[in-house]
């Protein structure tokens, strides 16, 4: 019964299921992109169109409605909250799930409990989070901001995304390049500075970028502990409900965009390092390494 | 505890290579002037900071709504008490079990679609396609979406799946309905299909992870041990890839259960989370029903995710 055919070898003829699976993945890829694709045609509509096709022209009116004084006031200061709060949240995470990621190399008291908190963190849902922060922050008496409880609420989200992909990337690393470092002589700054984080660097550009744009699009542990000046995920949410023009979609389009060409601009780096890296001298190790 | 194993054989590595070190790094002048540090403290202070940030925002507030829900309050603010009112209003609530049973069924539905879809897309990726740039590239065009913003990701299936949407327009343009398809937006299909849109790739990535460190000539001795399709799938892939499924489905669930603003925007105030009623009664300062609520979910959610964590231990995979 389980006599096979030569032909179905799975190295020389693709069975059947390979069609059958390349149409469903097809079909998802138009499912992930197909309404993002729809925002984006809707956000070129001309001045007298509606929310929905078909186009009746097509105009920037739209993404001049965004910077225009009135009901939109708020969305470039909006983004530059967003920017600059990213920025920071971006910056925090890598240097907090780096060094975490290096220490649960070895086994250390605690470790579990750090472990499992982190995870915790991960799935506790967001708006509890940010709800937490915010009476925590009613009972000391502090006024809920920008740098302080919203950064707080997002490193919550942003720490454990960081350790775990870091993690990822930790398990790669052979440690002998280390143990060659320190028999050479190398102080544990040295081995840290020339060999462990260069080793690491296209891990760490990943989840600087990762972190960058998880900050900069997220909304539900934000909303409970920014105070007065909202970030412009909030500030789009806010527009929801009010907006019936494609203004909404022009917002889309461009904040979409902007996530795009960093993880672009990442990917681009990363690829290019890891080139010049089986170019570069490494090439030879490489080779030794095969030997 | 299984993990000792794995982490004792680490420690032993790290006291040899602290041995060598010690001979071998005698001569030079900046490792002879300091003491090196215990290895328990040198842990304490890479991790440090990562896990004060936890503590100070995650832990001590998950405590304080903890504390809160046995306050009591009135239209001005809250009061230091211990009273058990606001459990027992959640408990005898007719809408809690309504929105706990709306919540669950997304939870479920959702769960069986992401599997269903990130299993054979990762196996796709995995063991079909045979190139490793394609696979990658692949892999970014699934994974991009999901570092745009998911406000306008949910946002995006408005005109999409609307009355006068384009699905409809191009339904109606092929002949196939005379009528605009009604349950389309604003429904609990609005719902489902946001939730997948979503966190479809939460799903696939540990499950691609998983199976990416399947030995493939593990399938081929199955295959060559006259093995069929399924059998090879059901004792020597889905067994391996287990890690992955479990960490997805955690995710997946824990994000369904957590969500307040797919739900309000997509089903246009027909269904109610857990969250989307919660965060209501915040509006409303109603804080100690609103903390009891809160309470309450995340036990629940805690013993969804230590059932799934059963399956695996999801420490010791992560740091394989």
């Amino acid at each position: 019964m389980a006599v096979k055919p030569v032909s179905s070898n799975p190295i020389d003829a693709r069975p059947w299921t390979y069609y059958v699976l390349a149409t469903l993945f097809t079909a998802y890829l138009m499912f992930l992109y197909g309404p993002m694709i729809v925002i984006y045609v809707l956000s070129f509509q001309g001045p007298e169109g509606g929310v929905t096709f078909p186009m009746v022209g097509w105009s920037l009116e739209w993404f001049r409605d965004i910077a225009r004084q009135g009901q939109m006031a708020d969305i470039p200061p909006a983004f530059r909250r967003s920017i600059s709060l990213a920025f920071l949240v971006s910056l925090l995470t890598v240097c907090m799930s780096v060094a975490g990621a290096l220490a649960f190399r070895r086994q250390f008291p605690g470790a579990s409990i750090v472990f499992y908190v982190v995870i915790a963190s991960l799935v506790m849902p967001s708006l509890l989070v940010g709800f937490g922060i915010g009476l925590g922050f009613q009972f000391v008496g502090l006024q809920p901001s920008l740098f302080t409880s919203a950064l707080g609420a997002q490193l919550t989200w942003t720490l454990p995304f960081g350790l775990l992909a870091m993690f990822a990337v930790v398990n790669r690393f052979n440690r002998a390049w280390e143990e060659a470092a320190t028999d050479l002589g190398a102080t544990s700054f040295q081995r840290l500075r020339y060999v462990t984080l260069p080793i690491l660097l296209p891990g760490i550009l990943g989840v600087a970028i990762s972190a960058f744009t998880l900050s900069y699009d997220e909304y539900a542990r934000t909303t409970l502990t920014i105070g007065s000046h909202n970030t412009l995920p909030l500030e789009i949410y806010a527009l929801i409900s009010s907006a019936t023009s494609p203004t909404l979609f022009a917002i889309g389009t461009l904040t979409t965009l902007v996530s795009l060409m960093l993880i672009v601009l990442a990917l681009a780096l990363v690829w290019n390092l890891n080139r010049k890296r089986r170019a570069g001298p490494g090439a030879v190790v490489d080779a030794f390494e095969e030997a | 505890m299984a993990m000792t194993g794995v982490s004792s054989e680490e420690a032993a590595a790290a006291s040899q290579m602290a041995a060598r070190a010690a001979g071998k790094g005698a001569p030079t002048a900046t490792a002879s002037r300091w003491r090196p540090l215990p290895t328990w403290l040198v842990s304490w202070l890479q991790v440090g900071p990562l896990a004060a940030v936890l503590l100070f925002m995650f832990v001590l507030p998950a405590l304080i709504f903890v504390v809160v829900s046995f306050f009591d309050y009135d239209r001005t603010g809250i009061y230091p008490a211990f009273m058990l009112e606001s459990y027992r209003e959640v408990f005898t609530s007719q809408s809690t079990l309504r929105v706990y049973l709306s919540s669950l069924k997304f939870a479920v539905i959702v769960w069986a679609i992401t599997l269903f879809l990130g299993f054979n897309i990762a196996y796709f990726l995995i063991f079909h396609v045979r190139s490793g740039t394609i696979r990658a590239v692949l892999f970014i065009l699934c994974a991009l979406p999901f570092f745009t913003s998911a406000i306008i990701r949910t946002i995006a299936w408005i005109p999409f799946l609307g009355r006068n949407g384009a699905f409809n327009q191009a339904v109606m343009g092929l002949g196939l309905t005379q009528q605009p398809l009604d349950f389309l937006l604003f429904s609990d299909f609005a719902v489902i299909v946001a939730y997948v849109h979503l966190y479809t790739l939460l799903m696939m990535g540990p499950i691609a992870n998983s199976m990416s460190k399947i030995d493939k000539s593990l399938i081929e001795a199955a295959w060559d041990a006259g093995a069929s399709r399924w059998q090879t799938m059901a004792n020597v892939v889905i067994p391996l890839a287990k890690t992955g499924i479990a960490l997805g489905s955690v995710l997946v669930v824990t994000q369904v259960m957590g969500d307040f603003f797919v739900v309000r925007q997509m089903s246009g105030g027909q269904s109610a989370s857990i969250v989307s009623a919660l965060s209501i009664e915040i509006q409303a300062m109603q804080y100690p029903p609103a903390a009891a609520n809160a309470v309450v979910l995340v036990i629940i959610v805690a013993l969804m995710v230590a059932c799934m964590m059963r399956v695996v231990d999801v420490r010791k995979e992560l740091l394989k």
